[in-house]
């Protein structure tokens, strides 16, 4: 057995050196080649191939900002590979009504305009602006009244996974009432340890045995939506890969959940300890009265940061990795080829760890949540645990 | 070749860098301070470990917090100045 996995490791050691190996020959060949004909094929290569002209985008330079931007923003297309891409209905109200279309009106590379009912549309840097359909001009007035309800890719991509949810869910509290008293089973038994975890390790330690159960639901369905979000934005396949909890408006609306619910909750002791602290001097007061309530809406902003950024950081790494193929691939092919090796080894690497981030921001996110909650509703204030 | 590709990168794309780097740095030693002094807690009393790595996860995402502030930052500067 060990004899097998040794042989077995000493040819993976030759493959993975072979392979890396082609990274210094190639280079080499580059660095001969590339000199001469450096100045010729940047002005050749587009001129020698009219018959190519639809291909241009092959011949256009990889631009590795854009890539990752555009797969991580969000979009009125959701791309799948190629030029295929699932094209996404467009919901506009303007000062003259519903305007209502799909997105494959703007073309696959979203250049197209639409002529809507109300007027005529265009996309620019991703976000629909009117134009006046004979001069092609932006027309200002009218793209400030748009409001755009379009089902853009993140809210595809969030209405799947409520639809993952619901199944999960309704399954889970079904089995429940079904085998009462009985062991869990099958998807039961995957969930209720995680229930319980958010029950024990996050909701009674933070807010106190007494009154947990009242912020139970708020806690299971931020921590679950968090956490099915993250782990399906690492999918790279179709239903997966969108950046959805990494996107700054839904970190912004479960941030904003957390604030209203903790103003609303708060009790005496928490408006005391944050217009007049006790046991300060009044001098002081006006320095940290503003803090305090600076304090109050800063929580939620770093909540809303830390998990925007966690996860596109995530998003960017991992296409970081995969552009790097392409930026070399560019200088020559076989550099392409020995750098996809490495960047393959590093993805899967950082897929692994983003695995763990996942359910880490879930965690902390859930767990900052319910420390807040604790505070508003603390009765004692004894000892006061401040967490900006 | 890759040199020539580093110079043509604006000076603005080179602080934004510099400061993403400076974030990083100063994450990475508030939370290898965190890690190593769990890790000394955790030594001297080994049947506490559960509510240390609680509260070690939490101060380290905490710190997190304030190098993501830099991060976003230098993101934006990133993508605004073009």
């Amino acid at each position: 057995m060990a004899n097998k996995f040794n042989t077995f490791r000493q040819y993976l050691l030759i493959f993975v050196f072979i392979l890396t190996s082609l990274i210094a020959f190639a280079n080499e060949v580059d660095e001969h080649t590339s000199a001469i004909a450096q100045d010729s094929i940047s002005s050749t290569t587009i001129e020698n191939h009219p018959a190519n002209a639809e291909n241009d985008h092959e011949s256009e330079k990889f631009d590795a900002g854009k890539m990752i931007i555009e797969h991580v923003a969000d979009n009125h297309q959701w791309h799948l590979f190629g030029h295929t891409s699932i094209s996404l209905p467009v919901i506009l109200k303007t000062d003259k009504g519903f305007d209502i279309f799909s997105s494959s009106h703007f073309g696959h590379d979203g250049k197209e305009v639409y002529n809507g009912n109300n007027y005529t549309y265009e996309l620019k840097e991703g976000n629909i602006v009117v134009v006046d359909e004979l001069t092609g001009l932006i027309n200002e007035t009218a793209t400030e009244s748009l409001w755009d309800f379009s089902i853009t890719k993140n809210v595809m991509a969030m209405l799947i996974s409520m639809f993952i949810m619901f199944w999960m869910f309704g399954s889970v509290a079904k089995a429940y009432t079904k085998n009462k008293g009985k062991a869990p089973r099958g998807l039961q038994s995957f969930m209720e340890p995680l229930i319980l975890f958010v029950r024990d390790d996050i909701a009674k330690v933070s807010i106190g045995d007494k009154r947990y159960l009242q912020f139970m639901p708020f806690l299971l369905t931020v921590f679950f939506f968090i956490w099915i979000n993250n782990v399906l934005g690492l999918i790279p396949i179709f239903p997966g890969g969108v950046n959805v909890s990494g996107s700054i408006s839904i970190a912004l609306a479960l941030a904003l959940f957390v604030l209203v619910i903790t103003l609303f909750i708060a009790n005496k002791h928490y408006w005391q300890h944050v217009f007049v602290m006790p046991g300060v001097p009044v001098l002081v007061l006006f320095i940290l009265t503003p803090i305090e309530i600076l304090g109050l809406v800063l929580r939620p902003f770093v909540l809303m940061i830390r998990l925007f950024a966690n996860i596109t950081a995530g998003h960017i790494i991992a296409l970081a990795f995969f552009s790097l193929i392409f930026i070399f691939g560019e200088m020559h092919a076989g550099l392409g080829v020995g750098v996809s090796v490495l960047s393959l080894v590093f993805t899967v690497f950082m897929g692994a760890l983003e695995l763990l981030v996942a359910f880490l921001q879930a965690y902390v996110f859930t767990l900052l949540t319910a420390i807040y909650f604790g505070a508003a509703i603390d009765e004692s204030h004894a000892v006061y645990n401040h967490h900006d | 070749m890759l040199l020539s590709v580093l110079m043509e990168a604006s000076l603005t794309y080179g602080f934004a860098a510099i400061g993403a780097g400076i974030a990083a740095l100063a994450a990475g030693i508030g939370i290898g301070r965190i890690g190593g002094s769990a890790l000394e807690s955790i030594a001297r009393q080994p049947e506490s470990v559960n509510d240390i790595r609680a509260t070690m996860i939490l101060a380290a995402a905490l710190v997190e917090g304030a190098a993501f502030f830099a991060m976003v930052i230098g993101l934006l500067v990133v993508l605004i100045i073009k």
